[in-house]
């Protein structure tokens, strides 16, 4: 387990190592000077611009200036903010830490719901009543209907109805302006929840979905398999076949999908983000943008390529738990 | 056998409505202009018209700025699909060639290509897409190139675990035993075997593309107004989705009918082609 826990931390270093290489390649791919059509138009001011020069080593050779990307980089080094007038760390370390409630709330109500969901559904057929197989399937068609609808469109339609129509839940934000601050500590931590409820509850909707797909058909594979007909024949509780011979086989899979799935996850919170006014990393990344804050935009890329890959280990970690054959062997 | 491509659609039992679906969509983007039943720019009168609901005169209604919101959706469709149509290009022909390289050589390089890969999949799409985007204005020919060039590496994955499966097939040796270049081995022995993995992958990346497209465009980030796409349509609309539901509504369902359209012919392909990979 130490061996595998090593060789696949090493793995990630060295994967992120050559990401932000590729961060580095894009940007300077794209034609034109990496800030011309960013913040350095005609206004701003020319000692700006030669301190964005110098920090980005753009009056240097092309070698040069990947080293010193890719040496800012890892020391954490990621310039200064141009339209908040910070450290871009220092931005960044305030609003990490809302993207990962809101995240971490959404993913674990979306897996957990999303794997019960599925292996629900992937031990529906006939042989159970036909009323509970029926909606099962109906279940079914709803998730893939969701699955097809851009996250933009989910969560639009989610503010909507229950905030706009319903007024069930704030309109956006994390705090109640003006107020949060009044407020006694308990009250704040009610305040911050009921902010957090509908965007995490949107994503847990999209992630569940996907996570059921995956999860039926896994079940549906194991249920197939032949030590459950032993297990049944044994007498064993049908309960028990189901969660502990069924449920607990199908489980690797899914793990190792739900890291699979992180990086399109932190795109579609870009889109929760924006659309819920919560002040992430996904909403500063579109601020920093439609601001040309290309600091900010660099920055906000490298960290959370760097959480995205930290999210992907503690799915191998979690499928390697799961199915401790992972650990022995490659791949 | 020589199969032509609509045997081939038959035989594979592609869903009739997915084909009518992209029929319909592909018509509206190559012939759109001549449906379409007004100017998609033209403000129809500057006083009363604007937010109009669904009519007989506007049957998906109109804009905040007057505009036929129809004749907007027609065409959006063609920048919606042209730039989604020419990313996945991209996408194939990067993907192609670096999984065939990378699938043919079992040096360093194949290591190399395929930890860049690995390096491409953990940083975000979106967020790379957007700092791409932070260059400046888009027009939807950059847009189709840095979506082609965020697509690619899953096709690369696709390409070389089949390139490498096929090079132990009986017929690649024979050809290796007669002397073929390694070249000629891969673009003809190798690489046409692989065509359906890579029509079942191009496929579900045309899926992909398209909301994604709609969603930088919904942010204000793809393609610049007052050119119609699906996605800027809806952003025209999201600020008073209560008030005008119809801005929002079709461009949704046309995203939604041609996503949904693309996923059924990629996942019945893949059941046909990767019968153990398919999840329903």
């Amino acid at each position: 387990m130490l061996r595998f826990l090593l060789g696949r931390l090493a793995q990630a270093a060295l994967v992120l190592a050559l990401a932000v290489s590729v961060v580095f390649a894009l940007v300077r791919a794209a034609p034109g000077d990496p800030l011309s059509g960013s913040a350095l138009d005609a206004t701003t001011a020319p000692a700006t611009r030669e301190l964005l020069r110098r920090q980005y080593a753009l009056d240097r050779p092309l070698l040069k200036q990947y080293t010193h990307f890719v040496g800012n980089a890892l020391r954490g080094e990621l310039g200064m903010s141009l339209s908040r007038g910070r450290p871009v760390a220092q931005v960044l370390r305030e609003v990490v830490p809302n993207t990962v409630l809101l995240m971490g709330t959404g993913l674990l109500i979306g897996i957990l719901g999303g794997i019960a969901l599925g292996a629900w559904q992937g031990s529906r057929d006939n042989r159970n009543s036909a009323t509970s197989a029926r909606v099962a399937r109906m279940s079914e068609r709803l998730g893939l209907a969701i699955i097809a609808t851009p996250e933009y469109i989910v969560a639009t339609v989610m503010l909507t109805l229950f905030a706009a129509t319903w007024r069930l839940f704030p309109i956006g934000g994390m705090v109640t302006l003006g107020v949060h601050e009044a407020m006694g500590p308990a009250q704040r931590v009610a305040d911050v929840l009921w902010h957090l409820a509908l965007p995490a509850l949107t994503l847990a909707l999209i992630v569940g979905a996907g996570v059921a797909r995956y999860q039926r058909t896994e079940m549906r594979l194991v249920l197939s398999q032949p030590f459950i007909r032993t297990a049944r024949a044994k007498g064993v509780p049908e309960a028990r076949v189901l969660v502990h011979h069924a449920l607990r086989n199908a489980l690797g899979p899914v793990i190792t999908l739900c890291g699979l799935l992180l990086p399109s996850l932190v795109g579609g919170a870009v889109f929760v983000e924006a659309i819920f006014a919560w002040p992430g990393m996904g909403r500063t990344m579109v601020d920093a943008v439609t601001g040309r804050d290309y600091p900010l935009a660099i920055g906000a890329v490298i960290v959370s390529s760097v959480l995205v890959a930290l999210g992907g280990l503690l799915a191998d970690v979690a499928a390697a738990v799961a199915d401790p054959r992972l650990t022995r062997g490659r791949r | 056998m020589i199969a032509t491509p609509a045997a081939t659609l038959r035989g594979t039992g592609v869903p009739r409505a997915a084909i009518g679906v992209l029929a319909v969509a592909l018509f509206v983007a190559l012939f759109g202009g001549m449906l379409s039943p007004y100017d998609p720019n033209a403000f129809n009168g500057i006083a009363g018209m604007q937010n109009m609901p669904p009519s007989w005169a506007h049957p998906f209604g109109t804009d905040g700025l007057s505009r036929d919101v129809l004749s907007r959706v027609i065409a959006g469709a063609r920048i919606s699909l042209g730039v989604g149509a020419l990313s996945v290009f991209i996408a194939v022909f990067v993907g192609t060639a670096w999984g065939a390289v990378a699938g043919s050589t079992d040096s360093w390089l194949d290591d190399l290509l395929m930890r860049i890969v690995d390096a491409m999949l953990v940083i975000p799409r979106v967020l790379l897409l957007l700092v791409l985007a932070s260059a400046g204005p888009m027009s939807p020919w950059k847009l189709a190139l840095a979506l082609g060039l965020t697509a690619w590496p899953p096709m690369s994955r696709v390409v070389r675990a089949q390139v490498r499966a096929m090079r132990q097939r009986e017929w690649v040796l024979a050809a290796r035993a007669l002397g073929a270049t390694p070249t000629r081995i891969l673009m003809r022995h190798v690489l046409p075997g692989v065509m359906p993995h890579i029509a079942v992958a191009a496929t579900l990346s045309f899926a992909s593309v398209i909301p994604l497209e709609a969603g930088l465009s919904f942010l204000g980030l793809g393609v610049r107004p007052p050119t119609a796409s699906w996605g800027n349509i809806m952003r025209d609309g999201a600020d008073r989705m209560l008030d005008s539901w119809w801005m929002l509504l079709f461009p949704a369902l046309a995203i939604l009918a041609t996503v949904t359209a693309f996923n059924a012919v990629g996942e019945r392909w893949r059941e046909v082609f990767e019968p153990h990979q398919v999840v329903r």
